[in-house]
């Protein structure tokens, strides 16, 4: 049940941001039409870090909790992370290219993200290897906590290093944004943020269905 | 003998009996360059000494590093030695502290033998410059080998573990491999004002990675 509201309130607030990020939000004067990849990936920006975040905690409770429910939370945040991740890059190479005429501009803060990519596939990967499931959950916990290290420095890397990837218009440091912009933003952000809630909802149950046949086979095995 | 000077002291001897993980890391090491000087020439050889050849020789530490890091930790699970390790009275953060060492040992001595065949076979000229690379090298080595050590420890116990250890390694030390590249970069082209940014980098990557590891170290070979 929860699982179809979620679904149905997905679509319709995808639809919404539709609106709002092609329609609503007004024209940018110097970028034009292409300003409004932005509010797709800042969204999906944010929630790759979400992701991350998640990620992160399932696996800390993983360690001090020993609760398989909270290793099925990190592995599922992580398929979400490469997801969003993915295409925060894929929109970043096309907005990139647009703007600054390059497709990979090498650039601090899009190296990061692509690493983060990489750390969460690494991670899947590793999870495939290891056929047993307490030291699957164990092993790649550890992964996880040393692979959100890199979040911090992921976020940090926009000002550590030299960019040119623009600086967050929101927050202390920005420099404003149009309130109509602000508005679209918000609502394409909360639009997606329904879609992750969804994704990751879904996937838990799924999850939880697999370790349920895992143990079934096991006992049928050594039955 | 103090429980880390130990386990060098036991490295060193085993290596020194099969001289197995040196002799492929160093002959790994070399064919990388020699295929860098092959790929790259004709190229401007001013521009190859300032602006490409830290990378590359980044590139020919990390790859031959792999695969020293590869071959000590399975060494250990491979007949079960590990158990050994774990059943004499050390700690477990002794275990990791002595393995992080040896590991700094080889691969710091492989590295070494490199740098002069990289040197002749690009013509590459340090001159007083040469202090500087020893130096970066070091500390560029030991984040290296701090999260390597653990990597290669969660890769060991995996079925495909000569695949694993680079996809979880090479995100994982991109920060310390970038600010490593720049600190050179810097030096080769005889600006060292900026050279204390990327070093404090590495410094502090070098000394997050070692505590962090140092922390989870006693969930990877909880039996």
């Amino acid at each position: 049940m929860k699982q179809k509201i979620l679904g149905i309130a997905s679509i319709v607030s995808i639809g919404v941001a539709l609106y709002f990020a092609l329609i609503y939000a007004p024209q940018e004067p110097t970028m034009g039409v292409l300003q409004r990849v932005f509010y797709f990936h800042v969204p999906q920006a944010v929630l790759s870090y979400v992701a991350a975040i998640l990620f992160g905690f399932g696996s800390l409770m993983y360690l001090v909790k020993r609760d398989l429910k909270w290793d099925r939370f990190a592995y599922c945040s992580a398929e979400l992370g490469v997801l969003f991740a993915s295409t925060t890059l894929a929109t970043g190479i096309i907005w990139g290219k647009l703007a600054w005429g390059v497709w990979w501009a090498g650039d601090a803060r899009t190296n990061m993200q692509m690493i983060l990519d990489l750390s969460f596939i690494g991670y899947l990967m590793l999870r495939s290897y290891l056929p047993d499931r307490e030291k699957r959950a164990r092993l790649s916990t550890v992964f996880a906590l040393l692979a959100v290290i890199n979040v911090p420095i992921n976020y940090g890397a926009i000002y550590w290093w030299n960019t040119q990837h623009p600086k967050p218009v929101i927050g202390p440091a920005g420099g404003g944004l149009d309130p109509d912009m602000g508005t679209a933003l918000v609502v394409c952000l909360l639009a997606f943020g329904v879609v992750f809630a969804y994704l990751l909802v879904n996937r838990l149950g799924v999850a939880s269905t697999e370790d349920e046949v895992g143990e079934l086979e096991a006992a049928v095995e050594t039955a | 003998m103090s429980p880390i000077a130990a386990i060098v002291f036991k490295d060193i001897a085993i290596e020194y009996k099969n001289k197995e993980a040196f002799s492929s890391m160093v002959l790994f090491g070399i064919l990388v360059v020699v295929i860098f000087s092959f790929a790259f020439e004709g190229s401007d050889r001013k521009a190859l000494a300032t602006s490409l050849a830290p990378g590359m020789l980044w590139v020919a530490y990390s790859f031959a590093g792999i695969l020293g890091l590869n071959r000590s930790l399975s060494m250990e699970t491979d007949n079960d030695c590990l158990q050994g390790l774990l059943l004499s009275p050390l700690s477990r953060s002794d275990l990791y502290l002595g393995k992080v060492a040896g590991n700094f040992v080889f691969t710091i001595i492989a590295e070494l033998v490199l740098l002069p065949f990289f040197i002749v076979l690009n013509n590459l000229a340090f001159d007083g410059k040469l202090l500087w690379i020893i130096a970066i090298t070091l500390l560029g080595t030991l984040g290296f080998v701090a999260i390597g050590t653990t990597l290669s420890l969660i890769s060991a116990q995996t079925r495909m573990k000569e695949v694993m250890l680079p996809v979880l390694q090479i995100p994982m030390t991109f920060p310390v491999i970038l600010s490593a590249v720049q600190a050179m970069t810097l030096v080769m082209t005889d600006d060292p004002r900026g050279i204390s940014f990327p070093l404090s980098l590495l410094g502090v990557f070098s000394t997050v990675y070692l505590t962090a590891s140092y922390f989870v170290f006693e969930y990877l070979v909880e039996e």
